[in-house]
């Protein structure tokens, strides 16, 4: 708590700032307003196009108020349908995939080989935009929903089976000792031991990937991986705001459901 | 824990047979799901393609090395806006989201019932379309460049700041909030001096963590023309020129692999 006297020689008291050090304190605060100006200053703008834009923003706007729901209803079912069972595929696999490599990325459970294989796979499969890994795919298998699933899955397991594997580094070692003192193989420890330690925590994190995959495979259709963005980006291409705004209304709906839905199987699983 | 008799033997088994059966449906069911999604997802499938793909991921690795090195000296404008994007975006998205997590707060909510749910409202809609479509969309309103991706991580981000600030807020502990009430202070002064010190760890914590996020997705907002290096990377691509591609990627990950360990240290030092 600084203190210092005022003129009148009563003592006031002031708040602590955040850093204490004044010179980082100021160094930060000169460096962050250099980068701004300089930030800002490397942003170049096009107001006359932005005016104009306007008149497009409205008509977005208007679209939202207005949604137009059946011109293109067959190809909106078509990428919803596309969309869900992707998420759905792509998730059982990634699921399936996730749970060895996340059990091989424990450190209190496997020798430090396999720890450093499975811990690198995760390290590619996290270190990359699902976009960017959707392009390659898309580049190898041609067009469509499988190229979307094979993305959703190969980022499932990255995020998956690190947080699997965090949580059972982090498990009660004294039951996995009980499990172990009464002479159980491996696979027996991670049955008895393991498993119900990390279980429920794993059903929530499933469902909570299966929400993420739906809003990625919102997105990869506009690198052409199938599913709703692809419907969407045509839709904006095509100057069609009023069908654009049904699809994102469609996507916000099946989104904020996800969501409740699986809060609430949360909930009743723990 | 049921046991059942067989030849007067106690034999004990972890669940009942109801709820044995109910599993094993449910078991089954989820394997109907996953083949019925798969059946409906790869009706328009060209297999031939798919057979072919272990061929063309070698083909395309194969024209991916060496990398070209000479490219990287046109990235670094790309790369610069590439980070501009993410932390202007960043700030945008503060300045809207810490008044909209105010608004959603039980606690400091002016109203529950009127100004509460419009607030989850905006977070709701924010969070759940990606930054991407949002660029899309900017991207035909206020023209290609940088601006539109400012705004589309600023407006993805309000969701993401938003919500984890607001239920900051809902744990603070009220005791602080009483003594500063206690002394007469005003709202505004309760605010500042009994909430704002309350909330300021977790606050820089989001904003950071949001922020890595951030360089990450602003990575590819040029692919719908938005600034940054994936305009670079659109444009490689539809050249084919994948030794460029290679070096766009390696640049993308230094960055990503930079802003995280940046937000790695920051989030040690407050926390």
């Amino acid at each position: 708590m600084s203190a210092p006297a005022t003129a009148s020689g009563a003592r006031r008291w002031r708040r602590p700032p955040l850093i204490g050090n004044p010179f980082l304190r100021y160094g930060l605060y000169i460096g962050a307003v250099i980068y701004l100006f300089l930030a800002i200053g490397s942003v170049e703008v096009n107001w006359l196009r932005v005016y104009e834009g306007l008149d497009r923003g409205l008509r977005f706007v208007g679209g939202f108020l207005q949604p137009d729901f059946t011109s293109r209803w067959s190809d909106i079912l078509r990428g919803i349908s596309e969309s869900l069972t992707m998420t759905v595929t792509s998730t059982v696999i990634g699921i399936l995939i996730s749970v060895p490599i996340g059990i091989g990325a424990a450190r209190n459970l496997v020798p430090v080989p396999v720890y450093l294989i499975c811990r690198s796979i995760i390290a590619i499969s996290r270190s990359f935009q699902e976009v960017i890994i959707a392009i390659l795919f898309v580049a190898m298998v041609g067009f469509g929903p499988l190229a979307g699933f094979l993305t959703l899955s190969f980022a499932t397991i990255g995020f998956l089976s690190k947080l699997l594997a965090e949580d059972i580094e982090s498990i009660n070692p004294e039951q996995a000792e009980a499990i172990r003192a009464t002479g159980a193989s491996w696979l027996q420890l991670v049955n008895y031991a393991i498993q119900p330690q990390v279980m429920p925590r794993l059903i929530g994190l499933c469902l909570y990937r299966l929400d993420i995959n739906f809003r990625e495979s919102a997105v990869i259709g506009i690198v052409g991986a199938g599913g709703i963005g692809a419907t969407l980006n045509t839709a904006i291409d095509r100057y069609e705001y009023d069908s654009a705004a049904a699809i994102l209304i469609v996507i916000i709906a099946i989104v904020m459901a996800a969501e409740y839905s699986s809060s609430y199987v949360r909930k009743w699983v723990q | 824990m049921p046991v059942t008799y067989r030849d007067d033997v106690k034999i004990w088994q972890r669940r009942a047979p109801r709820t044995k059966l109910a599993i094993w449906v449910g078991w089954l069911a989820l394997v109907a799901l996953f083949v019925f999604c798969w059946e409906v997802m790869t009706k328009d499938t060209i297999w031939a393609f798919v057979w072919d793909a272990p061929r063309q991921a070698a083909d395309i690795g194969s024209r991916m090395m060496p990398p070209r090195w000479s490219y990287i000296d046109r990235l670094w404008q790309p790369l610069w806006d590439t980070i501009n994007i993410a932390t202007l975006g960043t700030l945008l998205a503060i300045v809207m989201a810490v008044p909209v997590a105010f608004l959603a707060a039980r606690n400091t909510t002016p109203s529950t019932v009127f100004i509460r749910p419009v607030a989850l409202l905006i977070i709701v809609s924010s969070r759940s379309i990606n930054s991407l479509i949002w660029a899309l969309l900017l991207v035909t309103v206020i023209g290609p460049g940088i601006l539109a991706g400012i705004v589309a991580i600023g407006l993805r981000s309000i969701g993401f700041i938003a919500k984890l600030l607001y239920e900051a807020i809902e744990e603070i502990e009220e005791s602080q909030v009483e003594a500063i009430t206690a002394t007469g202070a005003t709202r505004g002064q309760v605010m500042i001096y009994g909430i704002v010190p309350q909330i300021m760890p977790a606050f820089a914590g989001i904003t950071v963590f949001r922020w890595d996020i951030n360089i990450r997705e602003s990575t590819v907002l040029g692919l719908v023309g938005a600034g940054g290096i994936g305009l670079q990377l659109q444009a490689s691509l539809n050249t084919l020129a994948w030794p460029q591609v290679t070096v766009i990627f390696i640049a993308i990950l230094a960055t990503v692999v930079l802003s995280e360990w940046v937000s790695a240290k920051v989030r040690h030092a407050i926390i």
